[in-house]
């Protein structure tokens, strides 16, 4: 191979001249592919006259993990292709990367990369700005931390939720530890993701690992995915794949979506279109066909559960409402019926009562809920609900089964580690993630009525913040044009560094940008999402261009700035890290892990285990529930949650599950002027906001608004006509796509579109969160950005 | 005569197009060209009852490139023989001795050679016969993350899975396309659904 002679070494020369020598990373001389070629990892491929090498896809927050063979030659990714390990088995299938994977040459080669830090020079929000050197830009960081350090205090300091890098050692983690390390920053918990079903799970069994090990949806028989659309947003790499082997093993499944999706075309037998919004009274009302007609189990229900009837009420609360009091309308009057859930749902009454019993009788029996129906008002009743119905039909604890809630693998919770340390927080002060703009406009007096973790009130409003991979500064929080009113004003917020690859929407508000290198061009290694149970090695592939630098370099050479590099670093390159990182797979997860360098010398890109005996969730509960109670006050499955009672807020926050009209509603005034009910799914262009720019990712699927026949009719719109969405809070201008795979009432706008406003104030760029509200769920604090009303006229 | 053909199982196709996305990645496909294209088809109506809405829908997806036909059109009115047929079956453009005069296109009842205006020339889905004579499946085939597509040859995979053409490939085709389809589960569960392209502008061309 001639070509090793060619490659290119001095775009590296000039970046390691530039940085000094400072980290370990640059200590040597030879190009990241000459190092890796020169350990023997890099393989020559037939017909190709470059290296080929395997890799993990960049980790963004879509729900897979995934294997990317790239091609690289004269120091350039010239083709990706995916794992091409020789056997690809049901225990330990391929992991073949999705559309996104294979088209990551163009964000990885894209034209508008950041290069150089940059400085805002305009009004905060115009998005002018000058370019500076890395000096300048990291001494105005440092200067600006330790000024409000010393003017506010350390929980000033706000690192925001942000996933567009996550690996081991890319991405917002990097930042913690450093501010955990300089005093510490206001911390957070919950997800934009999974507020909701992460909070109400465990009222009903005391934990989050609900799941059983994937290979074991195989041994289903009826399989409901409830609001759940793998094939799209990818919730595990495989998870499309094994329910479409689960269905070729004789499962029948059936998909309930407003919407129906490609996982209903891909892998259901039958589509139920739900008006959004409304699953806990189908919920409900399948309980009620149940229990009328005895099909619950009653022996487990007896041995397992709280709350189900008025003979299992907890101690003391004898008189309050038990589950089944609520079902048939004991306290309240109103029998929870198909009849009356067919008005509420859509769903017709008949059709209830067939998936309600083929559910309860076809055993074993899988209801795997989604997300999006969390993601709403009242979004913790849903997630109640779905495993209310699991346990009232005893389909916990069983192969082929599935307790529902967010069904974190069984035993040890699955994948998704965060090894890389990251040190505790002396500010113990947490808010909910949803929450941060409260912060920003009133933090200073906050406490539990905001869901204020830690302290009795927070004793600071926000006054930095530094947004590490993070677009979730204004386009994926809820309600932009009031996000933007609020970032705007430098007497609230008074820095915002932001540190992406791109100028995102959110990097619009900074006042300072630092360029970040992109996951391929510094080592990493990731471990699956949800599920998985493999890790993939992440090698340096090609150099930082321009000025970038990756999370961790900027980190450290910030941590100088403070004197506490050494600290910091441990004296570690990332390389080191990650070395670091297996060694601690190995004392935990995987014991025959091998070490990194026979990694990379395999060059599969993955180490994998085989399922073959997949784990079960609370199968020893089961069993035996009195020697293996669950985490739950009673150490029951509760159906009724005295947890819940004693919040003592009934209508919002009921000890049993229940079906809530939400606060912007078809069935409420609000419809009169907004009579549609909008969603934003998970795109297959996009990982959330990452890839909008990707061009050849927007030809493949453009971002429309998606509307029924029905619907459009009625506004005289047509296939491709430009409109606009609008409602109180904003106002987005879109062409259309007519389609019937959207329940009349509905319409769509796939979420993360970079929001692009025109000088009129609508939005061009498609994002749904010019249409969102910031209103939380009363429980879980979370965010409840799907329970939208508009309307939609030509434009 | 062996003839290579590909198998593609409707009934599991989420239409992720990752198919698509490693065709184009592998052959540098310029804007515009489309070789390997995923036509997502709907039929039937809603039928509105009381406060319900119920579907009567037929819904699937096909992924399409060449079929590399046994009657090859393309190659009967190539005025420049640059439109080749193999031993093994592929179809392959000469660009050297194509002319761009896109009669193949016009022949085509597939949409597959399609005109790449930077160099003048037809191009389409060759098979990836590099691959092929490497003895590797066709990047699409090994992209596949529902495992939706195989390739193999004609007659068997005709003897395994049957042979039906769906909608948008027209009936009986006298090219005797080598794809080999398992239809959609949803088509032939209602009678007369009118099927049609609804992401037109996905699956457009130069």
């Amino acid at each position: 191979m001639g070509d090793q002679n060619k490659i290119d070494r001095r775009c590296f020369l000039k970046w390691s001249a530039m940085l000094g020598g400072g980290l370990a990373v640059s200590s040597s001389l030879l190009s990241c592919l000459d190092r890796l070629k020169e350990e023997g990892v890099v393989t020559i491929e037939k017909g190709f006259d470059g290296f080929v090498i395997r890799t993990g896809c960049p980790a963004h927050n879509c729900g897979g993990r995934c294997v990317l063979k790239l091609f690289v030659k004269d120091n350039k990714i010239v083709r990706i292709e995916t794992d091409d390990r020789p056997t690809d088995e049901v225990n330990d299938p391929q992991l073949r990367a999705c559309v996104r994977g294979r088209a990551y040459r163009r964000r990885q080669y894209h034209p508008d990369r950041l290069q150089y830090p940059m400085k805002r020079t305009g009004q905060r929000g115009e998005g002018r700005f000058e370019r500076i050197s890395w000096e300048g830009a990291l001494d105005l960081l440092a200067s600006q931390i330790k000024r409000v350090r010393s003017e506010y205090g350390n929980s000033a300091i706000y690192i925001p939720y942000g996933t567009g890098s996550y690996n081991q050692i890319n991405g917002r983690q990097t930042a913690d530890r450093l501010m955990n390390l300089l005093g510490g920053s206001l911390g957070y918990y919950n997800s934009y993701s999974w507020a909701c079903i992460s909070q109400a799970t465990p009222t009903v069994y005391g934990t989050n690992v609900t799941g059983n090990q994937r290979q074991d949806w195989l041994n289903s028989k009826y399989i409901l995915m409830w609001g759940w659309n793998p094939a799209e947003m990818r919730d595990g790499t495989n998870s499309d794949f094994l329910i479409k082997k689960a269905r070729e093993n004789g499962a029948k499944v059936v998909c309930i979506d407003p919407r129906m999706s490609m996982s209903a075309v891909a892998l259901a037998d039958e589509w139920i279109p739900i008006r959004p919004g409304t699953d806990t009274a189908l919920m409900s009302a399948m309980a009620h066909e149940i229990i009328s007609e005895n099909l619950h189990d009653k022996d487990f229900i007896d041995r397992c559960c709280l709350g189900f009837d008025r003979s299992q009420m907890p101690k003391g609360l004898e008189a309050e409402e038990s589950y089944t009091d609520y079902i048939f309308g004991r306290k309240d009057g109103q029998e929870k019926s198909p009849a009356w859930a067919e008005g509420i749902t859509g769903v017709p009454q008949e059709t209830i009562q067939k998936i309600a019993r083929e559910y309860a009788t076809t055993k074993p029996a899988m209801l795997y809920q989604g997300y999006g129906m969390q993601r709403r008002a009242y979004g913790e009743q849903p997630v109640r609900g779905g495993c209310v119905l699991a346990a009232i039909t005893g389909n916990v604890g069983l192969h082929g089964a599935w307790s529902s809630g967010l069904g974190l693998q069984a035993k040890d919770g699955g994948p998704f580690w965060n090894v890389f340390p990251t040190g505790s927080n002396p500010v113990k002060a947490r808010i909910p993630v949803f929450l941060w703009t409260e912060a920003v406009l009133h933090g200073k007096g906050m406490g539990k009525e905001y869901g204020v973790k830690g302290t009795e009130q927070l004793d600071n409003d926000l006054k930095l913040i530094w947004a590490v991979a993070s677009n979730a500064l204004i386009n994926q929080h809820a309600d932009v044009n009031r996000t933007a009113k609020i970032l705007k004003d430098e007497n609230k917020v008074e820095f915002i560094a932001v540190q992406d690859n791109f100028l995102t929407s959110s990097g619009m508000f900074a006042d300072l940008i630092l360029p970040a290198c992109t996951q391929f061009e510094t080592w990493g290694l990731e471990d699956g999402w949800k599920y998985g149970d493999e890790v993939i090695i992440m090698p340096q592939i090609v150099e930082p261009p321009f000025e970038t630098k990756s999370d961790y370099h900027i980190c450290a050479e910030l941590s100088k700035r403070f004197g506490v590099y050494d600290a910091y670093t441990q004296n570690r390159s990332e390389q080191q890290w990650i070395e670091w990182v297996v060694e601690q797979y190995r004392k935990s997860r995987f014991p025959e892990i091998p070490s990194l360098d026979n990694l990379k010398k395999e060059n599969t890109g993955v180490y994998a285990v085989k399922v073959n005996n997949p784990e079960i969730a609370f199968d020893k509960f089961r069993e035996n529930p009195e020697a293996h109670p669950l985490p739950t006050p009673s150490g029951r499955i509760e159906i009724f949650s005295s947890k819940l009672y004693e919040l003592n807020n009934p209508k919002e926050i009921p000890p049993v599950p229940k079906y809530i009209q939400e606060w912007e509603s078809p069935f409420d005034a609000s419809a009169e002027k907004y009579p549609l009910q909008a969603m934003g799914h998970h795109y297959m262009a996009r990982v959330h906001s990452t890839h909008d720019n990707n061009d050849w990712l927007a030809e493949a699927f453009p971002q429309r608004v998606f509307i029924n026949p029905m619907d459009a009719g009625k506004r005289d719109i047509k296939n491709g006509d430009m409109v606009r969405v609008f409602n109180e809070r904003g106002s987005l201008l879109l062409p259309c796509r007519l389609t019937p795979k959207l329940m009349p009432g509905v319409v769509d706008i796939p979420q993360g579109a970079w929001w692009k406003p025109d000088g009129n104030g609508h939005d061009r760029g498609g994002c749904v969160n010019t249409l969102t509200s910031h209103r939380w769920t009363p429980y879980a604090f979370g965010n409840a950005q799907h329970t939208i009303m508009v309307e939609i006229e030509k434009a | 005569m062996k003839q290579y053909a590909f198998f593609f199982d409707s009934n599991a196709c989420s239409g992720c197009k990752a198919c698509e996305m490693a065709c184009r990645d592998k052959h540098d496909l310029d804007y515009g060209l489309r070789w390997r294209r995923v036509y997502e088809v709907t039929g039937g109506s809603w039928e509105l009852k009381g406060k319900t809405a119920l579907p009567q829908l037929v819904a699937y997806n096909l992924s399409m490139s060449c079929n590399q036909c046994v009657d090859a059109p393309c190659v009967k009115v190539c005025p420049s023989s640059a439109m080749q047929k193999r031993e093994d079956g592929i179809v392959f453009v000469d660009t050297d001795k194509c002319m761009g005069c896109k009669l193949c296109n016009w022949a085509c009842p597939y949409d597959a050679p399609q005109y790449n205006e930077k160099e003048g020339v037809m191009t389409k889905c060759d098979f990836c016969r590099d691959y092929v004579d490497e003895g590797k499946v066709p990047s699409c085939v090994a992209a596949c993350p529902m495992r939706v597509l195989e390739f193999g040859e004609l007659e068997k995979l005709k003897e395994k899975h049957g042979y039906r053409s769906v909608f948008p490939m027209p009936v009986n085709s006298t090219a005797h396309p080598a794809l080999v389809v398992k239809p959609h589960h949803s088509i032939g569960k209602i009678a007369n659904f009118n099927p049609e392209i609804i992401n037109q502008e996905e699956v457009k061309h130069a």
